[in-house]
């Protein structure tokens, strides 16, 4: 339980440290490039929007330094997020809620897959020392991971897309369907997901087969190994309860930690098949100078990360009793 | 991904009599190494012969890889051996020329980055207390914060920045892994009895440091820099190819910039996206290769089985197989 509240104290000290950095970027740089944004929406924006951009870039105002930031922490309290300036009369706020599922699908999904499955495999690379699986897979994985998504996506694309015809490219689903919970739309936004989600779980996976494996055989040549052996308990149980049980525990560590390199990855995947989500969405906000777009989605990119660390954090406590005991 | 980085072999774990004769060991170790780690000689050739390309790029080609002199969107031919992008641009030569600010912001950035981390990893341990502690908490919170959404929003903020700006962004965001690692080994070595033997002689920290501790640590170092560089290939292109730092420059990352621009997809031009793609990702395996032969060199254990096992197999039934 310590364990857990030391550990969400440092997430809360993480997303000030998130909220500050976008209060200070833009105060930061030289020549503020948020005054031109502003300038050429000058007219169009209400006075009480306006003057929520100005305290969240700090133009305009005679107050403090200090004062500004306060009023930035309190409208960020209120859910005042602002206005989207890409998508003019929207709010921040509505535009990121609608990119949110899409990535969160996707994300969550080809995330879990590329864990359980890597994982899975490298226990089996070590376990058969010098079988194929052993012998075949790293050397390729070592290549996969040095690949960016991105451009897997690209491949992906001229294969599947372009050249056979098998799926579709562009957008998460076909345009000229009404959304709704039926089989046609819902076949067709997994249509949609397919390359995409082989595109990250094609470069993800490789990283979770490698650490697995060498983590595996480090423990597998503990003591305690032996001694099960010389127990003459079966093989799946020695395997899984004996050795996976412990190599996993690094890789679980790992796995929270590589997440925000897979959301990396992911914006530029997003981007790539045109799929609505949060990734997407941020390249569209860099392309039309959206700035206060940009942060929200920087805020919840880095919300999400730290919620999907602390869960891998209680996994590792439900599965290393030495984390409960030491606190 | 994070395997690029974790598991990296412990530093040779004998005190040094001397600084020089381990650095001359390490060299040595280093040499053997690549030559009889399968990994590590193709790691190696692959770097080599991109930095031929890089340094002497108009020895391969005469073309200017700027130039949009020739026909547009031309097929591959004895005369463009990858074609011609729809502006009218030799292919080939932005393959070759591309070599070299792609390597550049990869090992520039790698070594700055690499450097932060030894200073920042080893002052945090070091020092202790109060600096430890905000050293540690920086670090931790750049090594949390999603890194390229944090990259989108620097740079979102510094337009018209140059490649000095892009490899700026990259060290200041990628050093943090290299100095947890750092740090957490130099707090393991600080009891040492070749430590304490250089405090009890009035050594210098200074010298500690430099003389004493950075020797030691040049695997997990080296490590540190392949691993980062890898990152820094695959994150540097992903920045350029949404426009990032100067798409007017040649490099692999910019010509997938113009590929998409350009839709190279959809108009059939595939070589235009493929050819800078599979530069980058052979340019990231190679570090990511001699990263990899580094840790088997660090850890016996997970050096490849399959001729010893065979022979064993023959001698004997294995123990333990079940």
């Amino acid at each position: 339980m310590r364990f857990i509240l030391r550990r969400a104290g440092f997430f809360a000290l993480t997303l000030w440290t998130c909220l500050t950095l976008n209060f200070l970027l833009p105060r930061l740089m030289p020549g503020n490039p948020a005054l031109a944004m502003m300038a050429k929406f000058h007219g169009r924006l209400n006075p009480q929007a306006l003057h929520a951009l100005e305290i969240a870039y700090g133009v305009n105002t005679h107050q403090s330094l200090l004062t500004e930031y306060f009023q930035y922490l309190g409208n960020l309290a209120h859910g005042k997020l602002g206005t989207s300036l890409a998508f003019f009369p929207q709010p921040v706020s509505t535009v990121v809620l609608h990119a949110i599922p899409w990535t969160l699908g996707l994300l969550g999904v080809t995330t879990i897959l590329a864990f359980a499955l890597g994982t899975m495999i490298g226990i089996l690379g070590a376990w058969r020392r010098g079988g194929w699986l052993d012998s075949v897979l790293p050397p390729v994985f070592v290549i996969t991971s040095a690949i960016p998504y991105f451009w897997i996506g690209m491949v992906l694309i001229i294969v599947f897309s372009l050249k056979l015809g098998w799926l579709p490219y562009t957008f998460s689903y076909d345009p000229t369907l009404i959304p709704s919970f039926n089989w046609v739309f819902i076949s067709n936004v997994l249509q949609h997901a397919v390359l995409p989600a082989v595109a990250i779980l094609v470069t993800f996976i490789g990283g979770w087969i490698l650490t697995m494996r060498n983590t595996m055989i480090t423990t597998l040549s503990e003591d305690y190994i032996r001694m099960a052996r010389a127990k003459g308990l079966p093989g799946n149980r020695i395997m899984l309860d004996y050795a996976a049980r412990n190599a996993i525990l690094p890789n679980l560590s790992g796995f929270a930690m590589s997440l925000g390199f897979v959301v990396s990855g992911a914006v530029l995947v997003e981007y790539v098949f045109d799929y609505q989500g949060v990734g997407y969405l941020l390249v569209q906000a860099l392309d039309g100078e959206d700035y206060p777009l940009m942060q929200a989605l920087f805020l919840v990119i880095t919300l999400a990360v730290l919620f999907a660390i602390l869960l891998a954090d209680i996994a590792t406590v439900l599965l290393d009793p030495r984390t409960r005991a030491a606190g | 991904m994070v395997a690029l980085f974790s598991q990296v072999g412990g530093p040779s774990q004998a005190p040094t009599t001397s600084a020089r004769s381990q650095a001359g060991q390490a060299v040595g170790r280093l040499w053997r190494a690549v030559r009889s780690n399968r990994k590590a000689t193709v790691g190696a050739i692959l770097l080599l012969i991109f930095t031929f390309m890089a340094v002497f790029p108009w020895l391969i080609t005469h073309d200017n890889p700027e130039a949009e002199v020739f026909g547009q969107s031309l097929g591959p031919s004895a005369h463009h051996l990858f074609g011609t992008t729809s502006l009218g641009q030799d292919l080939f030569a932005q393959f070759v020329w591309g070599a070299r600010e792609t390597l550049i912001i990869a090992v520039v950035s790698g070594l700055l980055s690499t450097v932060l981390s030894v200073a920042i990893g080893l002052a945090a341990a070091y020092l202790g207390g109060v600096p430890d502690a905000v050293l540690s908490y920086v670090t931790d919170v750049l090594l949390v914060l999603p890194t390229f959404p944090l990259l989108i929003i620097i740079a979102a903020f510094l337009p018209n920045g140059g490649v000095v700006v892009l490899i700026g962004v990259l060290v200041v965001t990628g050093y943090s892994y290299g100095a947890r690692q750092l740090r957490s080994q130099a707090l393991s070595m600080r009891h040492r009895d070749f430590l304490e033997a250089a405090r009890v002689r009035g050594e210098r920290s200074l010298y500690i440091v430099f003389v004493e501790i950075i020797p030691t640590m040049t695997s997990l170092i080296v490590a540190t820099f392949l691993g980062t560089a890898v990152y820094n290939v695959i994150f540097a292109a992903g920045l350029q190819f949404i426009g990032f730092g100067n798409p007017g420059s040649v490099s692999w990352g910019t010509m997938l910039y113009w590929a998409e621009n350009e839709e190279a997809l959809q108009t059939g031009q595939y070589l235009w996206a493929i050819v800078p793609g599979v530069c980058i990702a052979l340019l990231g395996a190679a570090f990511a290769l001699l990263n990899y032969a580094f840790d088997e060199i660090g850890n016996p254990a997970l050096r490849p089985v399959r001729r010893p096992r065979r022979i064993r197999r023959v001698r004997t039934s294995v123990p333990g197989a079940s």
